[in-house]
């Protein structure tokens, strides 16, 4: 049987650098027949348009086929049905089962008891690996390296499970870190261990200003209001957090601002027309990278 | 006042002493001696100089597994084992705690799938800096062994 794709650490450094090769070969080349005759399961158990249709686009494009529910609502789960059961079910139709939901470490149990392969497209608020490879990708293709590099990331440092993973796969690269976030939103310690572990050299603080000069990724994260007790604070943070077009005067010539999107009010729009903004084109290469994933579960590619 | 509890003497078998008083039945249910038809002597909230007031469990005619060692050293890591053949001590086990646990204690993250569905637990024990933490395979988060509650069974 193929491996499942469920988190970003059951993937090696040459997995990684592998499934980014042929993102680009993909790139090069979206539209082939090589998922023709398979089935693609797409099972969210939350509604995630934008990652649903990202992974659907990637699998018909490719000439597969897709089955599956957009939204718990209308699958079997809300009579109660096992998610052992709906695995069970699907896969007596599926070759590969692409699914989302809300409970952490649901993909990981989905793998276990699942004949085909699974990729998790975000459990709860643990893994969504596809994210990251997409962030890699992006990375890789603007700075034309993943090697030695300096990346500031912003916001959310404590609930962004696209930061951790993120922290968790660079850390093969030899990099740097900065870590902007308010007291309320900072990096939880076992972060911070991680990368005392590794060797990895890192800054925090507490203000945005022009703290990523010597960056060569700007990765923004969304402040959600939810996560602060007391309002008055949210606002102070979101002004604080908000990256504007004149901050980036200083900053250095190949930098690339990225964004795991949607936004809401983290980077004005007037940072839009810079060419270092790079998060649309980053959700575009998440195509790419999502072709490569299904094809590497399926043992189609290396 | 004699205030020790007179326990008879063991001749073979197993004693756990140095249980801290609250962790007791803890122990007792790890152990599943609820349904153990071995001889047991259990003794609780006894003075003791070290921890306040402990418990003792003595188990005759049974040694006591590697695995279960594993599973007392995470819920009660300052006890003692000793092994006993004919009235003396033969082993001071020492309480290593296991490298995995098998559906022993539930995840403390609410949001768990483990929580949620029946799914049995599996926690890996990570060993760092002279602290126990517990890592749940299925949503990855790391716990303190103080933080996690053992599964009723
Ligand atoms: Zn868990």
């Amino acid at each position: 049987m193929h491996k499942s794709l469920v988190s970003i650490t059951d993937y090696s450094k040459q997995e990684i650098l592998s499934i980014l090769e042929s993102a680009r070969d993909f790139e090069a080349n979206p539209n082939r027949k090589t998922l023709d005759g398979k089935v693609i399961a797409t099972l969210f158990f939350e509604p995630s348009t934008r990652t649903r249709l990202s992974f659907e686009t990637a699998v018909v494009r490719l000439g597969g086929s897709i089955i599956g529910f957009s939204d718990a609502a209308t699958s079997s789960s809300v009579k109660g049905e096992t998610l052992n059961d709906t695995i069970h079910m699907v896969s007596c139709y599926a070759d590969a089962i692409v699914m989302r939901h809300p409970l952490e470490g649901a993909a990981r149990y989905a793998a276990e008891v699942s004949p085909v392969p699974i990729v998790n497209a975000g459990d709860g608020a643990n893994q969504h690996p596809s994210q990251t490879l997409l962030d890699l990708y992006s990375i890789l293709k603007t700075q034309g390296t993943l090697e030695n590099l300096t990346i500031c990331m912003v916001g959310d440092l404590k609930y962004g499970r696209t930061v951790h993973s993120l922290i968790q796969a660079m850390s093969h690269f030899n990099p740097t870190f900065k870590f902007i976030a308010p007291d309320e939103l900072r990096l939880p310690e076992e972060y911070r261990v991680f990368c005392r572990q590794k060797g990895i050299p890192f800054t925090e603080s507490r203000e945005l200003n022009d703290n990523f000069n010597d960056a060569d990724i700007l990765y923004m994260t969304r402040v959600q209001k939810e996560r602060f007790l007391d309002q008055i604070e949210y606002e102070r943070v979101k002004n604080v957090y908000t990256l504007c077009n004149d901050m980036l005067a200083a900053s250095k010539s190949n930098l690339k601002i990225l964004h795991p999107l949607p936004r809401v009010n983290e980077i004005s729009m007037d940072v839009d027309k810079n060419e270092k903004a790079y998060y649309f084109q980053q959700a575009q290469n998440g195509l790419y990278v999502r072709q490569a994933i299904v094809s590497k579960v399926l043992g189609l590619i290396e | 006042m004699e205030k020790e509890l007179k326990v008879a003497a063991l001749r073979n078998g197993t004693v756990i002493d140095h249980i801290p008083a609250v962790k007791l039945f803890q122990v007792v249910s790890i152990l599943q001696l609820k349904n153990s038809h071995y001889p047991i002597t259990i003794g609780n909230n006894l003075e003791s100089k070290h921890i306040g007031t402990k418990g003792i469990i003595k188990i005759a005619d049974r040694i006591l597994s590697d695995d279960e060692t594993g599973k007392i050293a995470l819920i009660a890591p300052n006890a003692t084992i000793n092994i006993i053949k004919e009235y003396k001590v033969v082993e001071k086990r020492p309480l290593v705690p296991a490298d995995e646990v098998h559906d022993l204690v539930y995840c403390a993250n609410p949001v768990c799938i483990t929580n949620h569905q029946p799914v049995p637990t599996n926690f890996y024990v990570l060993k760092e800096d002279g602290q126990v933490k517990l890592k749940c395979r299925y949503c990855e988060r790391e716990f303190l062994r103080e933080e996690i509650k053992l599964k009723k069974k």
